[in-house]
């Protein structure tokens, strides 16, 4: 095992056993769609359909725009009905296609691919493209540019990440279980493409299950080993896998490429491989529904665009007194304020949680324990930074690393004084970012 | 009398002369000569160095005018008085003062009247609360209550009110902008003294929308611009929004009997008690 580690990060409750267990059924699709034409990171798709066309699983709806931009699909067939801004998990309101189902569930014609092993490299980043692939892990960056780094950076190493370190989640988990064969397939044409060396699958101690199984198929060594993680917050994390796995650590400001690495998560290596073997595009992806405040968790084959309230309806409704609805994991997940919100390319899982579990302290002041500092995985120091995003000192912020923070919650789940670090991080990058971009405009 | 009493008294009142003299010759040798207009204008502005002059602080500002720099009505908020102050300092005639502007909220949509959507329990900050889902407000236009304003006012202006709005002091407020700057939403807007009334409300959603998440917003049904208009016109709509031109019309006493809604803002009082915007 991989016991070295990264500095810092913590030991939250999984509470996977709710869902881990479970294995991932088909929800059936929705009689509305709606599907953000923003669902990535980057700039949003233009939409290319009107309302009254008839479009078909598969469907293209939207065209990438931009050099990091992505097509988006449609998830269902039928009408289009409107085409207007609707709610969003991520928060505001993203103009989105509202498509009324038919039931014929009719799909669209594929791409016809000549088949993976005589593609070029072009080729098979093109499909993945087409496909509107994104990471699936949560922060949904579009697959095709990670596939594509500049020349001067060789990738040797892929990693392909079933660490789902988030709390509750078990969408991985499960996938890694039920679909291992495309996974492993999925990730030699992530290292095709790459023309890598070596080829992990990171999967942490607590899923013996799916390291028993991928170790059984990548026994015939070829070019993947399975490398067992602690169980450790946020061993997920890109650059904090990286530094665990392969000691590498990736610079301030880089990317995994600038150290010769690229990781994705097996979910995105399912998509990949769909993409380039059968030419689908991603219209649907599996999220866990999970929580004490959800009568029965599952594990859902979801289509893109379906409302929130139908895969809670799907688990038996809502237990008891909600307290809150998170869009992700406890961690790193958004709270919503409707059950409306449409599931898009990123939601790995919907989370409730009962009203005594979702109490939020009032914020004392720091005792100055420095828990937070010894907790960050990478390496900051949390109440300092904090101090000075509140006082809208964001020079200083900026240069105690603000914008290397990941966001991981760590510092705020031990803070005694329940101090909302996280929250004035995502603000303070929110308002360095809103100034970089005035003072490129002037 | 003891010796070491004189010796200590006379050494300390030696060493006490000689720094004096140096201290005398250094002030002489290396003063810097500062115009006294500099200290004149700076008592005579207000003092809260907002920067709404473009200068950094008064004393920017009075060392800009005594350098020719800015123009001696260039402090907003003092306006024509301190512009005619400043100009007699400088011995030069002002021109036709400016009067300052006013700061205005543009939402009346208390807790009474405007509905939330969600528990905001984040930074207690309005641009902060704007990052989580867009406000908890139900309007996406109206006043978030987090007193983003009240902290960037020099001159303590702004307080909240118990409605979660913020109400603006006329006396207090000089019209320097910075609270317009610090409102995420655009709502503060200026206005000149002269003007007795404004349109309470910058949402520019439709009529549903604005129905079912407000009771006093507008819901651009066009009446004071259109049929209702007052007499001598000076309102006209810009999107879903009536915009008042400010040259053309100051008052309009009967622009809540047109309103449904009653959207507009009398500056004299001539509202209902409980909406009271300014005290």
């Amino acid at each position: 095992m991989w016991r070295r580690g990264f500095p810092g990060g913590t030991h939250p409750h999984y509470h996977k056993d709710l869902s881990s267990g479970k294995a991932i059924e088909e929800l059936a699709a929705p009689e509305e769609a709606v599907i953000p034409l923003h669902q990535h990171t980057g700039a949003p798709s233009e939409p290319i359909v009107k309302v009254g066309d008839r479009v078909r699983v598969g469907t293209k709806i939207g065209e990438a725009a931009g050099a990091i931009s992505v097509p988006t699909h449609s998830s269902i067939a039928g009408e289009v009905k409107k085409i207007e801004p609707r709610p969003h998990p991520l928060g505001a309101n993203i103009l989105s296609v509202v498509i009324a189902n038919d039931g014929s569930d009719e799909e669209e014609e594929k791409a016809v691919l000549k088949p993976a092993a005589e593609q070029t490299r072009e080729e098979m980043i093109g499909a993945i493209k087409e496909a509107g692939i994104v990471g699936l892990g949560g922060a949904a960056f579009p697959t095709f540019f990670k596939l594509s780094p500049p020349k001067d950076y060789p990738v040797d190493t892929v990693i392909l990440n079933g660490a789902e370190c988030e709390p509750y989640l078990t969408a991985d988990h499960r996938l890694m279980l039920e679909h291992a064969e495309e996974i492993v397939q999925g990730g030699k044409i992530i290292m095709k493409v790459l023309d890598a060396r070596q080829g992990f699958i990171a999967i942490e101690e607590n899923k013996p299950d799916a390291i028993a199984l991928m170790e059984k198929l990548v026994a015939g060594g070829n070019g993947f080993r399975v490398a067992e993680m602690p169980e450790r917050y946020p061993q997920g994390a890109e650059k904090q896998l990286i530094k665990a796995l392969l000691r590498r650590e990736v610079p301030c400001g880089g990317l995994p490429f600038h150290v010769g690495t690229l990781v994705q998560n097996v979910g995105t290596a399912l998509a990949i491989y769909e993409a380039v073997t059968e030419g689908r595009p991603l219209t649907r992806r599996v999220a866990t529904v999970t929580g004490s405040a959800v009568a029965e968790p599952k594990n859902l084959m979801v289509r893109i665009g379906t409302p929130v309230a139908q895969l809670i309806e799907a688990c038996g409704g809502y237990r008891g007194e909600v307290g809150k609805l998170i869009v992700g994991g406890p961690m790193m997940g958004l709270a919503q304020f409707t059950d409306e919100v449409p599931v898009i390319k990123g939601t790995s899982g919907i989370l409730v949680l009962t009203e005594e579990e979702a109490v939020v302290p009032d914020p004392e002041p720091c005792i100055r324990c420095a828990r937070c500092v010894d907790t960050c995985p990478m390496r900051l120091v949390p109440c300092t930074i904090q101090d000075y995003v509140e006082y809208g000192l964001l020079d200083e912020a900026t240069d105690w690393g603000l914008m290397d923070c990941i966001e991981c919650g760590c510092c705020a789940f031990v803070c005694p004084a329940r101090r909302r670090l996280v929250g004035f991080f995502k603000y303070g990058k929110a308002l360095v970012m809103e100034r970089r971009k005035k003072s490129a405009a002037s | 009398m003891d010796p070491r009493l004189i010796y200590s008294v006379g050494t300390m009142a030696g060493i006490g002369t000689l720094f004096g003299a140096g201290l005398a010759y250094a002030s002489r040798k290396f003063a810097v000569h500062v115009d006294p207009k500099i200290e004149h204008i700076i008592e005579v502005l207000p003092g809260t160095n907002c920067g709404s002059c473009g200068e950094a602080g008064c004393s920017g500002f009075a060392e800009a005018v005594v350098a020719g720099r800015a123009p001696v009505s260039g402090c907003v908020p003092g306006g024509s008085e301190v512009a005619e102050q400043v100009a007699a300092i400088m011995g030069v005639e002002c021109g036709a003062g400016v009067e300052p502007p006013l700061a205005v909220v543009r939402c009346q949509g208390g807790r009474a009247e405007a509905k939330e959507r969600f528990i905001y329990r984040g930074i207690q900050d309005c641009k902060a609360a704007q990052f989580v889902s867009a406000g908890s407000k139900a309007c996406v236009y109206g006043c978030l209550g987090l007193a983003s304003c009240e902290r960037a006012c020099p001159c303590g202006a702004i307080t909240m009110g118990d409605n979660g709005l913020a109400i603006v002091s006329e006396e207090a407020c000089t019209g320097c902008g910075l609270c317009v700057a610090a409102c995420p939403r655009g709502i503060i807007e200026l206005i000149p003294r002269t003007q007795r009334f404004y349109l309470g409300c910058i949402s520019q959603g439709k009529a549903k929308e604005v129905k079912a998440a407000c009771t006093v917003g507008c819901i651009a049904c066009t009446l004071c611009a259109g049929k209702k208009a007052p007499p001598g016109g000076g309102i006209v709509m810009e999107g879903n929004l009536p915009k008042i031109d400010y040259d053309t019309i100051q008052e309009w006493p009967e622009a809540n009997e047109v309103c449904p809604t009653k959207a507009f803002v009398f500056r004299n009082g001539a509202r209902p008690p409980e909406a009271e915007d300014t005290d």
